[in-house]
């Protein structure tokens, strides 16, 4: 051991992948291109359970053969990395760099870290009842305080168009960052070797070689356009509503009013400009939230899902071209599509002029003759005429909906929540809180009864937090509490302990 | 067939004399045991010696050549067993299996082989699942090396290091007539490396001439008296000749270093992380020339007393490198110096942590905290100052857990959902489960079982949880728990004690959460092995009457009453449904290239995905809380109006139907939607298309003229 043996040191690289995503395949390429460029490799993993969808890491040192055979001797490699000890991070999915981030592989003295910034969601994000994203700004800000050098894009989106895998564009930009001592030849002489998907394996690695070597200029895309007029009774309401507010909240106005006309009429847009007017005119606090919020909520509210809007959307022209480009069809291909649906006795009674609609509800023998065909949920192809007739002809009783039981019932829930939030905005931080608060219902069947009942809960006892100190955050914790569980256990919890 | 192929591999463990070869650690076990002219290898798969296992299954031409018999062992018991064949006659065997559940599982057999000794020498290979990534509960293969006596090697993790203790072992085992476990933990198994290599050796004594000429020695046999004699034989002649063998042959390696008055021991599989430790410290380089002397211990038992003795003359403190607990070689070196009656402090446990994996950063913590002790001015003021300054972590919780789920359309994950559904109908029940991928049903979203207790013991583990007239407990057990152990331990044991519970058995056609080999009940025609035997006879033929078997698991509605029918039937004894369809890992392996050529060859293709139409999804994720297939995501929400991020399905969907299943059980939503791709339609579906397209396109023109009209 002596001064110049003391310096040496492997290159250190740590590869964190997702089961299935091509981790090995990475660490495999970078062995293969040291091996057969000069350098001993040694490379490791802990597979095991992880690979069912877990988060892996691979591990891999390089050791120049030019210095093992100036020393006579083989190095000694590690099978695992130690914090601060790390040259090179490979992450292929931004919480998985982050995860290096926070497990000290990635230092500012020396690590390059090279992450896609695409999100594969961890369980606990998909599964939260309304948004459970972790904050990929701040993921990403962690990145870049932390790294030596940060090579950071969207690989996955970059991989899609030459139809190839993650790895090939991670090894592109492992590449272009230049961390190895190999040039780009070697690199596309490997992927070769390997001999799978060679021609889309290179193309993604070239352009993420280039994205790195030159990244392309992000320009501010020009947004401003003219916005859209929609006759003079709308275009005058508008204007009393939302005609000098701040342009977030102009722009909620007009997307409801959009939403209103596209899911019924124009009167029925008029209706929601009507509602908002008194809230419009209550609200003088300079960016108008409550004013937003509450448009926002009635859009939703008043664009309720009933069968007739499922199948409105579902037969559209849009609506088949959408679903053509997300299955990717391709030319000479033919698509059908099957919907899956589950209309209850409730749902047909919904649909059914109000006092019919009651009667079948309370009428058990007619309930249990409904009952019986609709135990079973249907499958409708939409891309047969058969089928597309059938929700065709549904979506042409929008006329009649103004005179169905859901509409009665969804206008009066309507109203008393907007008397709520005019009352309550006394104070405002409250009033905005009361209108958030019918967020709690949507969705269809027992979900949405689920959120009827919680936010009936919460309504009830808008008295009583009224007099609490600090309202509004309390009222917010409620909703939070309501958003916590499918059950309503935690919400009774928070409701119990209010004092 | 199991997960990869091995045909590239196969044609390594053909190599020659001075050939180097390259690859996995547990590879380079599988050629070094072919060099050491072994007669028979039996095995289980498991993680992480599974590809030992799957290399010689594919190997099947290439063993026989050899004159070499490979088992693929119903479990580490049947493998462990096979051993017997070494007691009486010359011939080389090893077995493999993960530990320390595949110990757990061989002890018995372990106990008489060790017992009994050996003629021939007698290797057990165990892939120790200890630290980040294990699936198992965190134990030691030490212990049973030590209640057995069997000789433990632990080399230092580099392919020459392995290759050569699988060498060795053979010959120490025969030295001394012990059988000897070689211990690999997960990394080093994994490892990717390699060694020069040697030719393969034909075994001189064959199986054939032990069959021929059988011999049988009473004195062998674990039998009193015989068994009285074997504990005598293994404390007067069957230790020392180890320890003799050991010693003679070097084994344990020794490293000089210039700051004499301390030193470091270390289990041989530790060596690499030491050393980098070292590096880190400033105290060794990357040729393995340090400062401070090192004992590394490529046998950790039998520990050898006078390599110890002479190793701490003049030291006035050791550090022991032992990751796992108890320490048992901290403690016997304790007795070892006591005996001596050398005083050279030793320090352990109390520098390292008692429990955990020995990763890099504990190392370089313990290490520095034992030269700062004994040493400090070894250590330079300024190094290891590179740490991650706390502003640039990330927000605590945003790093979110990433649980091990069921893969992309599982068969398996239906049969949670609907014990979901069911739930919510007759209330929560005791689940008890097995191992297996079924197990994630533990973890979200189904958070569905109460214990585990082993390999087949589902149903076991419910036995005692039986009550007259009260709610039943529900077992579940794997196609290869079932075989492994379940169909006497749990099935049997149930029928016999006249259980009521509800036990049900995932059929997915292969030990898949080993890496998809083939079962009794697997469907595939397989030359080298018996397959496609029936559970539901096996289970009938040990005396179970109420028997259902459902062959498509993605019918949840189905599954949903067929459990409620089995939790709520009068008729007595234990209930068995089998639910059967095959794993989508496997089968989309199997299918996906067939098709691919089918579409090449300008053949009819229908190949089904789902999606979500996310104007009609409100982000509620319900769907996704009964499935959490990995191609059911999130996506933003493209609606202006909406905050939560909408259903979203992706295009690795391999349209297994269970979101449409769910949507209709469960009353969700009907935001789904199945897509049927057809390739190269035929006229029929090329005329029915064009009249599609006329009717269609004609009343979506209205309703674009309406829209219009409206806006």
């Amino acid at each position: 051991m002596n001064e110049a043996t003391i310096k040496l040191r492997p290159i250190s690289i740590a590869v964190l992948a997702l089961g299935g995503e091509g981790g090995g395949v990475l660490a495999d390429w970078i062995a293969n291109l040291a091996e057969k460029n000069g350098y001993l490799a040694q490379a490791t993993s802990v597979p095991g359970v992880a690979q069912r969808t877990g988060a892996t890491i691979y591990y891999v040192e390089l050791f120049p053969v030019a210095a093992a055979k100036a020393a006579g001797r083989e190095p000694v490699l590690a099978l695992m990395p130690v914090p601060g000890d790390v040259d090179i991070v490979v992450a292929s999915e931004l919480m998985e760099a982050a995860r290096a981030v926070e497990r000290g592989f990635v230092t500012p003295d020396r690590t390059t870290l090279i992450a896609s910034t695409h999100r594969v969601f961890a369980m606990s994000e998909r599964t939260a009842l309304a948004d459970g994203r972790a904050d990929s700004a701040a993921l990403l800000e962690s990145c870049r305080s932390a790294a030596r050098r940060l090579v950071a894009f969207d690989m996955a989106a970059m991989a899609e168009a030459p139809g190839s895998v993650i790895s090939a564009v991670l090894f592109g930009a492992l590449a272009g960052s230049g961390a190895l001592p190999f040039p780009r030849p070697a690199f596309e002489a490997t992927i070769r070797r390997a001999g799978v998907g060679v021609a889309s394996s290179l193309a993604a690695f070239g352009a993420a070689y280039e994205a790195v070597q030159s990244p392309p200029e992000t320009g501010i895309a020009d947004k401003s356009e003219s916005e859209k007029r929609f006759g003079p009774a709308i275009d005058s309401l508008l204007a009393s509503v939302a005609g000098d507010t701040a342009p977030d909240t102009r722009a909620i106005v007009r997307a409801g009013v959009e939403r209103l006309i596209d899911y019924q009429d124009e009167r029925y847009a008029r209706l929601y400009l009507a509602r908002l007017l008194p809230i419009a005119q209550l609200d003088r606090a300079p960016n108008q939230r409550l004013l937003g919020e509450t448009a926002r909520q009635l859009a939703l509210a008043m664009s309720y899902e009933d069968t007739i809007r499922v199948a409105d959307l579902k037969t559209r022209r849009s609506r088949f071209e959408r679903v053509r480009d997300e299955v990717r069809i391709a030319d000479g291909q033919i698509l059908e599509i099957v919907e899956f649906m589950h209309p209850r006795t409730e749902e047909i009674a919904d649909t059914l002029p109000a006092g019919v609609g009651r009667w079948l509800l309370r009428t058990n023998w007619a309930r249990r003759f409904v009952d019986r065909f609709t135990r079973k949920g249907r499958t409708v192809r939409t891309t047969s005429v058969g089928g597309f007739t059938l929700l065709y002809f549904v979506a042409a009783l929008k006329s009649l909906r103004p005179r169905s039981l859901r509409y009665v019932t969804e206008q009066d829930a309507i109203e008393n929540w907007l008397a709520a939030v005019r009352q309550y905005a006394a104070d405002y931080e409250l009033g905005v809180g009361v209108a958030r608060l019918r967020g709690l219902v949507k969705g269809y069947g027992d979900t949405h009864a689920h959120g009827r009942d919680k936010f009936e809960a919460i309504a009830a006892r808008l008295p009583q937090i009224q007099q609490q100190p600090d309202a509004a955050g309390q009222l917010d914790a409620l909703l939070l509490a309501a958003n916590a569980d499918e059950s309503g256990d935690a919400l009774r919890a928070a409701i119990a302990k209010l004092s | 067939m199991a997960e990869r192929s091995f045909r590239e591999e196969i044609g390594k463990l053909r190599l020659g004399d001075g050939e180097e070869f390259s690859g996995e650690g547990i590879l380079a076990v599988t050629k070094a045991l072919l060099q050491s002219g072994v007669s028979y290898i039996s095995g289980y798969q498991g993680a992480p010696i599974s590809h030992l296992v799957d290399v010689l299954s594919d190997a099947n031409d290439m063993l026989q050549e050899l004159g070499v018999r490979f088992e693929s062992s119903a479990n580490e018991a049947a493998a462990a067993a096979a051993l017997a064949a070494s007691v009486n006659y010359p011939l080389r065997g090893a077995a493999t299996f993960k530990a320390t559940v595949g110990t757990n599982v061989a002890s018995d057999a372990l106990a008489n082989l060790a017992s009994s000794g050996v003629k021939g020498g007698a290797l057990i290979i165990v892939g120790e699942d200890y630290g980040e990534g294990s699936s198992i509960m965190q134990e030691r293969s030490h212990a049973f090396a030590m209640k057995s006596q069997i000789w433990l090697l632990d080399p230092r993790p580099n392919l020459p290091s392995i290759v050569n203790a699988v060498e060795k072992g053979f010959e120490l085992s025969e030295a001394s007539n012990t059988p000897v476990m070689l211990e690999l933990r997960i990394r080093a198994c994994h490892v990717y490396g390699r060694f020069t290599a040697k030719d393969n050796v034909r075994p001189v004594f064959t199986r054939q001439n032990a069959l021929a000429e059988p011999t049988r020695d009473v004195n062998r046999i674990v039998l009193p008296p015989a068994s009285y004699l074997h504990e005598k034989e293994k404390i007067e002649q069957r230790w020392p000749a180890a320890v003799r063998f050991i010693q003679e042959n070097g084994l344990n390696e020794f490293f000089d270093g210039d700051a004499s008055d301390i030193g470091i021991v270390m289990q041989g599989g530790m060596y690499n992380g030491v050393l980098r430790a070292l590096e880190i410290l400033g105290l060794a380089d990357v040729f393995g020339d340090t400062r401070v002397p090192l004992y590394v211990l490529n046998v950790t038992y039998p520990l050898i007393d006078a390599e110890f003795v002479r190793f701490c003359a003049g030291k006035k403190a050791i550090l022991i490198v032992e990751e796992g607990q108890p320490e048992f070689i901290e403690q016997a070196v304790n007795t070892i110096l006591r005996r001596a009656d050398i005083q050279t402090r030793i320090e352990g446990k109390g520098m390292l942590p008692q429990a955990g994996e020995y990763t890099g950063a504990v190392l370089k913590d313990g290490l520095k905290a034992f030269v700062k002790q004994h040493r400090p001015d070894l250590l330079s003021a300024n190094m290891d100052a590179s740490a991650v300054q706390p502003s640039s972590l990330p927000p605590a919780g945003a790093v979110q857990a990433r649980p091990p789920s069921f893969c992309t359309g599982c068969p398996e994950r239906p049969i949670f959902a609907a014990m979901k559904l069911v739930e919510r109908e007759l209330g929560p029940h005791h689940v008890s489960c097995d191992i297996g991928c079924h197990l994630f049903s533990i973890l979200p979203p189904f958070n569905i079982g109460n214990t585990t207790m082993g390999y087949g013991l589902g149903a076991a583990g419910a036995a005692a949880l039986h009550a007259e007239d009260s709610k039943r407990a529900i077992a579940i057990v794997g196609d290869g728990g079932f075989w492994h152990n379940g169909l006497a331990s749990s099935v049997g044991n149930s029928v016999f004690n006249k259980n009521d519970n509800v036990t049900i058995v995932v059929d997915n056609g292969y030990s898949a959460a080993t890496g998809g080999q083939d079962l009794l009940s697997s469907s595939a025609e397989n030359p080298a092995r018996s397959t496609r035997n029936s559970i539901e006879a096996a289970v009938r033929g040990v005396g179970v009457e109420w028997v259902r078997s459902i062959t498509n698991t993605y019918d949840v509605a189905r599954m949903r009453d067929t459990l409620k029918e089995a939790l709520t039937t009068p008729q007595k004894g234990p209930k068995v449904i089998i639910a059967e369809s095959e794993c989508m890992l496997n089968k989309q392996r199997r299918i996906r290239p067939l098709l691919g050529r089918m579409v090449k060859d300008g053949k009819r293709v229908v190949r089904d995905r789902f999606g979500v139409d996310a104007d009609t999804c409100t982000g509620d994720h319900s769907c996704i809380r009964l499935s959490g297939c990995p191609s059911l995501t999130i996506a933003p929400n493209p609606d202006p109006l909406r905050r939560e991020p909408v259903t979203k399905v992706i295009n690795s969907c391999v349209g297994c139907g269970l979101c449409g299943e769910v949507a209709h059980a469960a009353v969700l939503c009907p935001s789904f939607y199945r897509a049927s791709i057809i390739d190269n339609p035929s006229g029929w579906d090329r005329f029915k298309a064009a009249w599609r397209e006329r009717v269609i396109g004609f009343f979506q023109r209205r309703i674009e003229r309406r829209l219009a009209a409206a806006g």
